[in-house]
């Protein structure tokens, strides 16, 4: 899998699974917690990969872990400079468009698959895709990560709009779950951050309570 | 202006002993002599008006316009030095793309506002450069609704429910706030903003002048020239009530 | 470990054309900056009609083999009276739309009565083409340029190495091969007569033959119509397609149940 995501040598990439489910009046995000190098060895067994940008922007990073690290630090740094000049908090297309412009200009250089969701007062929770090459696809739904790969089957059939919050959970929740389960860069807990008008609230499922599916 | 004369008016980099920028203020005088310029806020729209006077019979109607156009939802019309409204709204542009170009959505009126309002006071700082006789009133309509500010030649910029500048500027005041501008129509305030350009042209002391009538509206977001048909009917209206006026008196 | 990404690289054929500039060797210490593309738009048509011109593409941006977006709108409007069908790269085509939309900003505030017409975005278009080729670095796209100026038809092709060519009929990626043929039959020599319902269905069932025969073509597509009443863009639909013959079918060979 690493391969694909085109790791230089000896890097460290984010063999990972990234789930971003939009629902009425937010978003939830998810991710596995692993890190892993060369395929072989857990180099992190609890990481955070939901990383914040703003109050209510986060990103969940796949790729190479440098990579993905400093895009993410340069975005938060833009848009505390956009909630300063602007008086107030950025829109997350804002956010998600200075992912693609730093994703999109430095692509030679750069091995990042990044999801942006959160939530703004124009728009509610939007959920938006970087995917490697920069460009930009704003979606209902998205995931990410070499776990990404067994899971559109399930998201496909699982997702309806409209979702309450509890919904939303149980299937972002899920379907880290069976990545887990069959994508051997991703493993360990399950972290979820839901990002409302009130705030972000983390959830945590520890690697004991995972659920185990299928046979 | 007891200070005028005593050597303190000659840069804009040298106060004067009472705390003031004199080539500022006379800066503003360019202003003050220029047609009368003014902005309408409503709640469906921007309403931009100038009496633009036609320093020749020999110039083509409609030329040397002073409001023009920003991105594609920002309206500046411009009073005073109409070659120094010019670069302010070169900048004005120059601005609107870059944020575009960043952000990836369209500039909001308080931004626009503050980058050029900090563009044109730069030139109240050094002694190399002279400030702008010319002040720009914005209007647009961006995700919270119509906004219209005003940039004067200090750089200070208020957002407002109505202004305006030049010649008129206190008479044309006065008939804005007898307006009841959060009820108003848009098409209304056209017909407002003509009949006042027409009230306060003085039209013993001043040449001809051309009304320039522009809005954004909510409907499309856009700024443009006010369609020909509801312009002419404006000014139909505005020289209608100026007759009845002269009745009156 | 293999840098460059490339979702075709497991392909000893590249079915698609799309590397026609790979330059997998730089001289020493040059910057190589030829890219491969990622998100992958497939298959345009395009047709010049008795109104004006028509476009159409699929709505999918593929990742490799991956059908990964779905509903990504592949034709554009510049202008009132231009349209753009694209393929290739998604990310250079975010990237041309952007640049579009700031020259059509720019032409808009000059407010001086001069619109832009089809031909003219068309020369532009194509120069930024042939000018990132040139600087070795190109925009990864296949464009389709359609308009209607002044009771004048426009369509024409640029493609990331700067070439054009204008025809009546125009068609990229498998549809070069698939739909060329049927529209080359059906418009040439008839654009004046084609009518706006032979244009839909002609089309129509190009794209269901490119959906039946492209494993990158999706049934959900879009069609552009440019004539003098502008530019429409119709929302994602499916065509009809046709399987029950296939019922009757048995094995490979001789097996008869």
């Amino acid at each position: 899998m690493e391969t694909e995501l085109g790791l230089k040598p000896g890097e460290i990439g984010l063999g990972t699974t990234l789930v971003a489910v939009g629902f009425d009046g937010g978003v939830i995000i998810g991710a596995d917690s692993r890190t892993s190098m060369g395929g072989a060895y857990v180099v992190n067994r609890v990481t955070d990969k939901l990383t914040y940008v703003s109050d209510r922007i986060y990103c969940c990073r796949s790729g190479s872990a440098a990579d993905t690290q400093a895009v993410a630090n340069l975005v938060t740094y833009y848009l505390q400079l956009y909630a300063i000049q602007h008086g107030e908090e950025p829109p997350v297309r804002v956010a998600a468009a200075l992912f693609q412009e730093l994703c999109y200009k430095n692509k030679e250089m750069l091995s990042a698959g990044i999801i942006c969701a959160g939530w703004d007062k124009y728009a509610g929770g939007s959920v938006y895709g970087i995917p490697i090459g920069g460009s930009l696809h704003k979606l209902p739904y998205a995931t990410a990560g070499s776990g990404s790969t067994y899971l559109y089957g399930y998201l496909d059939t699982a997702f309806r709009p409209n979702m309450t919050k509890e919904e939303t959970i149980e299937l972002v929740k899920t379907a880290i779950a069976l990545a887990i389960g069959r994508d051997g860069s991703s493993g360990g807990c399950i972290r979820l951050a839901v990002i409302t008008e009130d705030g972000v609230e983390r959830h945590f499922i520890p690697g004991d309570q995972v659920p185990v599916l299928g046979i | 202006m007891s200070s005028i004369g005593t050597g303190y008016d000659l840069s804009v980099s040298t106060y004067s002993p009472d705390g003031r920028v004199f080539q500022v203020e006379y800066a503003a005088k360019a202003v003050d002599n220029s047609g009368t310029v003014i902005g309408l806020r409503v709640p469906e729209g921007i309403v931009l008006a100038v009496e633009k006077l036609v320093q020749s019979k020999l110039l083509v109607p409609k030329s040397n316009r002073s409001i023009q156009t920003v991105d594609t939802h920002i309206g500046v019309a411009t009073a005073g030095l109409l070659a120094d409204g010019r670069h302010i709204v070169n900048r004005a542009r120059d601005e609107a793309e870059s944020y575009r170009d960043i952000y990836r959505v369209p500039i909001s009126g308080k931004m626009i506002a503050d980058r050029v309002g900090h563009y044109v006071q730069i030139y109240t700082l050094y002694s190399s450069v002279r400030p702008f006789g010319a002040s720009a009133i914005i209007g647009t309509f961006d995700l919270d609704g119509p906004q219209l500010y005003m940039i004067e030649p200090s750089g200070v910029y208020w957002g407002y429910h109505g202004c305006a500048i030049g010649k008129g500027k206190q008479v044309a005041k006065t008939e804005i706030e007898k307006l009841n501008l959060d009820k108003l129509s848009i098409v209304d305030a056209v017909k407002q903003a003509a009949r006042i350009i027409y009230a306060v042209h003085d039209e013993a002391k001043d040449k001809e002048f051309e009304l320039e009538l522009s809005w954004v509206t909510a409907q499309n977001k856009r700024h443009e020239f006010v369609p020909a048909d509801l312009a002419a009917e404006a000014e139909r209206l505005a020289k209608e009530s100026l007759n009845e006026e002269m009745e009156d008196d | 470990m293999e840098w460059n990404f490339d979702p075709f690289s497991n392909n000893s054929f590249n079915h698609y054309g799309n590397n026609p500039i790979n330059a997998s060797h730089s001289a020493g210490g040059i910057i190589q900056r030829t890219q491969s593309p990622k998100v992958w738009g497939g298959t345009t048509l395009g047709v010049v009609y008795q109104d004006g011109v028509m476009l159409a593409a699929d709505t999918l941006g593929s990742w490799g083999q991956l059908a990964r977006y779905r509903k990504e709108e592949r034709l554009y409007p510049v202008g009132n009276f231009t349209a753009i069908a694209y393929a290739g790269d998604m990310s250079d085509f975010q990237y041309t739309k952007h640049m579009l939309d700031s020259l059509m900003i720019k032409e808009y505030y000059i407010n001086d009565d001069h619109v832009l017409s089809t031909p003219h975005v068309y020369e532009y278009l194509s120069r930024v083409m042939y000018h990132r080729r040139t600087k070795m670095d190109p925009l990864w796209n296949t464009f389709i340029v359609g308009g209607y100026n002044n009771g004048e038809r426009f369509l024409g092709y640029v493609d990331l190495l700067g070439t054009t060519y204008q025809s009546s009929a125009i068609s990229t990626g498998l549809g070069a091969y698939y739909a060329q043929p049927i529209l080359r039959k059906a418009v040439e020599g008839r654009e004046g007569l084609l009518t706006e319902a032979e244009a839909i269905e002609l089309l129509n069932s190009c794209m269901r033959v490119l959906f039946y025969r492209d494993c990158k073509v999706i049934n959900s597509i879009q069609r552009a119509k440019v004539t003098a009443a502008g530019v429409e863009i119709t929302e994602p639909y499916s065509v009809s397609s046709e399987w029950g013959f296939g019922e009757g079918v048995r094995g490979f060979g001789s097996q008869k149940q």
